[in-house]
Formats: structure tokens, sequence, C-alpha cells
């Protein structure tokens, strides 16, 4: 059984952070096989978050949270982009985390954001902060911007996220599904796709 | 079981009146907090250490010296003793003085300091904070147990031939206790020695204390120091009480909320259950005190925060008070089902019995009172 935790910064309910979220989440239970997915919502952890800061100790409510973190295998964490970064909420979690507890865990990083413009914030953002956590970033990350959730890109910048999760984490995936990796040019040659296909990925019918 | 209370010499704002106490009333009311503390019964005051506002709990030895010479019984002790930044060769002198001043009525708890700025003022890096209780204590042990010591270490100067003085009052040194909240090389350390290890116990889950006791007893035992349950284990803890439980809770939320180490965070409430703070009362403080047990298993010290986030010295005193009422049911409560094995914390008396008894430790050496020089050094001087 491979556990994995997703965790998600959204605020508003419902919010475009948790939509993300619950996609990946999707797409990660039909692409890996025997896997757990647990979702950790931080908007319901947001006072513990602050009391933690204080006292020092989690809440039993944050505890619980912070265990699923600590025993995962993988993660994925989504955070709405605020002022030019992850937001405070989201930070405050893995500020909270005892040191050591990401070393060598998988994490693949998203975000949110009214526009792709904000969409290097992946890289600028929160690659640098998982790498000094010294967690294994999954090379692509996944932005949605509003306009992605009306769109069929996202989809697939799912797909090749999990899929290379799925391979950090060295699991089977589901048969049904496939490697989603990017197919190159000597793809192409080996095994040219169908022209039915190309016509279809283009909405023609 | 020793039962008692420890105070931090915070100087905190009243929130009810918005008045702060000066440097002079805190440190008076401190010397009167202790003397009530003799007063109602109880068994220890320790006062803490620090060298930074808002605190005036530094020079220790003096504090605890001046009201040794206006107690009778009460055992003084520290809590704790920065055995980081505070040179052992002075930690040795001034509590062996301490020692004989008091006749014994003493002993420490050593302790790191978590405020990173104070190192350096004593030329000190608080990332060396486990190496310096590690090399430092073990210093202090042998200035207390050898009478010359030559010596080498990675944070202080060396020593050649060095004679820590006053010895230590018949010959045996203060008991030590080992104070901290989450690092597990310091109950090691505790355990290593057969020290006692102090749990302060106050701002965590009691769960969490029980990893910190649960660790020290198995290595207690795993160094060959007795069986797990026969460690010497004190707690803190934190109660503010009134006859009746809403009336305390009322008093108390104003300090609580406005506390500095927990203050704008969680509610009363949460902290009450999720830490072993008591606001109610007598009855109840009574019933959560000796629920500790459960968790640590029969122990030694139980000692009490009371004077701390503004509480006006009236307050702390009629808490003392009310202590005072509680204190032999919480004694009877203490014993009942107290295996008879499960020894009671060290004391001086008790430590000099198991060693056969006091002797005089003096080292007399034959030098010239004023010079320090030693006649045969003279006579060599003058044949050459």
């Amino acid at each position: 059984m491979t556990a994995i935790v997703v965790v998600s910064a959204g605020l508003g309910v419902p919010s475009s952070t948790r939509l993300l979220a619950d996609r990946l989440a999707a797409t990660t239970a039909e692409t890996i096989v025997d896997v757990d997915v647990v979702n950790v919502e931080l908007r319901d952890v947001a006072h513990e978050l602050t009391d933690h800061l204080l006292t020092g100790f989690p809440s039993p409510t944050l505890a619980v949270a912070l265990d699923a973190v600590r025993r995962a295998d993988g993660l994925i964490v989504v955070t709405p982009v605020f002022s030019a970064s992850y937001s405070g909420l989201f930070k405050t979690f893995f500020d909270v985390l005892e040191a050591g507890t990401l070393d060598g865990t998988p994490v693949l990083v998203a975000a949110t954001g009214g526009t792709a413009r904000h969409s290097l914030v992946l890289e600028h953002a929160l690659r640098p902060l998982f790498s000094y956590l010294h967690a294994v970033v999954v090379p692509t990350g996944v932005f949605a911007a509003t306009e992605d959730f009306g769109t069929t890109g996202l989809d697939a910048r799912i797909a090749r996220a999990v899929g290379e999760l799925a391979a950090l984490l060295g699991t089977s995936v589901s048969a049904a599904v496939g490697h989603p990796g990017r197919r190159t040019v000597h793809d192409e040659f080996a095994a040219p796709t169908p022209f039915e296909l190309l016509l279809q990925q283009v909405g023609a019918t | 079981m020793q039962i008692g209370i420890f105070t931090v010499g915070d100087v905190t704002t009243d929130p009810t009146t918005g008045r702060t106490p000066t440097e002079n009333e805190r440190i008076k009311a401190t010397v009167t907090i202790a003397k009530k503390a003799e007063e109602v019964g109880l068994d220890v005051f320790a006062t803490g250490e620090h060298h930074n506002p808002p605190f005036v709990a530094s020079n220790p030895t003096a504090t605890l010296a001046y009201i040794g010479a206006q107690t009778e019984r009460i055992i003084l002790s520290t809590a704790t003793t920065l055995i980081t930044t505070t040179d052992p060769v002075l930690i040795a002198e001034d509590y062996a003085k301490v020692q004989h001043l008091l006749d014994g009525r003493v002993d420490l708890m050593m302790g790191r300091g978590n405020t990173g700025p104070v190192y350096p003022w004593f030329g000190k890096d608080i990332r060396d904070g486990i190496p310096l209780a590690i090399e430092n204590y073990a210093l202090l042990r042998r200035l207390w147990r050898e009478d010359v010591v030559s010596w080498k270490g990675t944070y202080r100067t060396p020593l050649q031939g060095y004679t820590s003085t006053p010895r230590p009052l018949d010959g045996i040194a203060p008991f030590v206790w080992h104070g901290s909240i989450r690092s597990p090389e310091i109950a090691e350390q505790a355990a290593y020695y057969g020290d006692g290890f102090f749990h302060n116990h106050i701002f965590w889950p009691i769960s969490h204390t029980r990893q910190m006791v649960d660790q020290y007893r198995r290595r207690f035992e795993h160094y060959g120091h007795g069986p797990a349950d026969t460690a010497i284990v004190g707690l803190g803890g934190q109660f503010f009480m009134r006859k009746n439980s809403q009336a305390a809770v009322k008093e108390f939320r104003p300090y609580f909320d406005n506390a500095p180490v927990y203050g704008h965070g969680p509610s009363l409430e949460d902290f009450m259950q999720q830490t072993p703070l008591t606001v109610g009362s007598p009855q109840q403080v009574l019933e959560r005190t000796l629920g500790f047990r459960d968790h640590a298993g029969h122990y030694q010290r139980q000692l009490f925060l009371l004077d701390h986030a503004g509480l006006p010295l009236k307050t702390v005193l009629e808490q003392l008070d009310l202590l005072g009422e509680i204190l032999p049911e919480m004694r009877k409560g203490f014993a009942q089902g107290r295996p008879p094995h499960i020894p009671d914390a060290p004391t001086h008396a008790t430590l000099v019995a198991a060693a056969g008894g006091g002797k005089d430790a003096t080292v007399y050496v034959a030098a010239d009172d004023v010079t320090g020089h030693r006649a045969e050094e003279q006579l060599g001087q003058v044949q050459a």
C-alpha cells in the first residue's frame, strides 16, 4: 500500500485549489496501484496552526494531520498564489513540521492563480522550499490558472506529473492508464501516432 | 514525595490593571513567596536563572542564600541553572558555598536556556547547546568529586591541578536534576549519571512528558542504577484555584489570554485540555495533580509555577494558602498505592548516609597566605 497525502491550502469553499487537489488525488488513485490517498485541508486547522506557532505543540487534530504527512510515502501539495508566492497558511504548515520529516520524500508541487502569469511560482517559490526540506520534487509541477479549468491541457499535465510521482515512488502503474510520459521523436518513428488520434486530440470529428 | 514551587522571575504587566512591577518589587516578592512556601508546609522552592529582560532571575545563588538565611526547613533549588552559558568552575564554587551556608539544604536543576542571543553574551553559541551541557556538566561533576582536577575540553580554558573551593559540604556533591522539555539527549544524560530528571510539564501535552520520562526511566535501568521505576523523576505543573471553579476561570482568564508564553494562542479551555494547566477548585487541582502519576509513574518531586503572567503578589500568596490547605490531601494521595521500594528524592542527609557518613573535605595547602607560593618553591629559590 502506498500512502499519498494531498495537502491543500485553499481558503474558499469550494476553492479552485481544492478542485485542483481533488483532480490530482483522483488521477493518483487511478494511476498508482494499491494506493491510499488522504486529503489534509489546511483551512480546517488554520487556528491550530497559529496555536502551534505560539505554544510549540500541535493540537490533537493538527497532530493527526502532521502524523499523516510524516507517514506518507509521497505528498501532493497545492497552494493558491498569494502576493507572488505560496500562501502564509501553506507555509505555516511546513514551518511546524519537525525537521527531517520530508527527507527523501517525493513531492508533487501544484498551485492555482488568477492568471497563468503566476505559473513560475512553482519554480521560484515551491521548488526551493521543498528542496530546502530535502524532499525530492517531481520534475513537472502543475499550475492551474482560472482558464485552465475550462480547457483540456490541465488533465495532461496532471497525468504527467502523477506519472513522474509514481516513477519516483517506484510503484506499479495501472495498466489501463499506462505510463503518461512525454512521447519523443524516436517514439514517433518507432510507432507513429495514428492520424485518427491526432484528429481526435485537436477536437476534430 | 517533595512538593514545592518554582519561579522563573518574569517581570510581567498585570493585564487587569496595566501595572508592571519594578525589578525591586519583583525581587522582594520572590523572597516573600519563598518564605510563604515554607510557611504553608511546602518542601522545595526553586528559582530560575535568566540574564535578559523581562527577568530578574540573574544571580540565583545570592537569592537562594538570602532566602536560606530566613527559612529553616525548605529545600532551595534552581529551575534551572544554565549549564551551557555559566562556567562550570563558577557553578562548582557557588553551589558548594551555598551548600555550606545552608547546611546542605540545596540542590540544582541543570537546564540549557532557549534564548539564542543570550549565548554570545557569554561567549557561547546556542547551536552547541547539547555539547555544552554535556561537557560542562562532566567537568562540574569532577570538580565536586575530585580534590585536584586537570582537565581539557572544547569550550573553556584547560585546568591544571585545579582545586575548586570550598569543597562540597561533608564531601558530598549537591544532588542534581536535569531539566529538558524535548531533548532526549538530556534524559539520556540524567540516566547515565543516575541523576534526577525533571520535566517542566507545563507547556506541552502530558503524552510528551510521558515519552521523555519513559526514556529516562528505561535508560536509568540500562545504565545499572536500578529498576526503571526507582529512577528519580520530577514534574512541573501549573494551576490557579479558587473555592469554586467558575471564579477561578473568570479571574485567571485575562492572565492566561495575555501570558507571555502562550497568550493570544489557544483558548484557556483548549490549553487546559491539552496541557497539565488546571484552573478550578482545590478539588480539581488535587485530582489532576494526583493523575500525573498515571503518565509518569510514581515520582519524587512536584513543583508548581504560581507567580507568573503578571499575577499580583497578593494573589500568588492566596494561591499558596490554598495549596497549603490541600497539601495534606495531596501528600496522602501521592502515598496511596506507592510501592515501598520507590525511593524519595535524595537530600543532603540521605546522600551523606548512603556514603557511610560525612567527612570534612577541606583541602589544606601549605602555601603563603598572600602570595600563594609553597614553602618548597621558596626553598628552591633560596638555594638557587
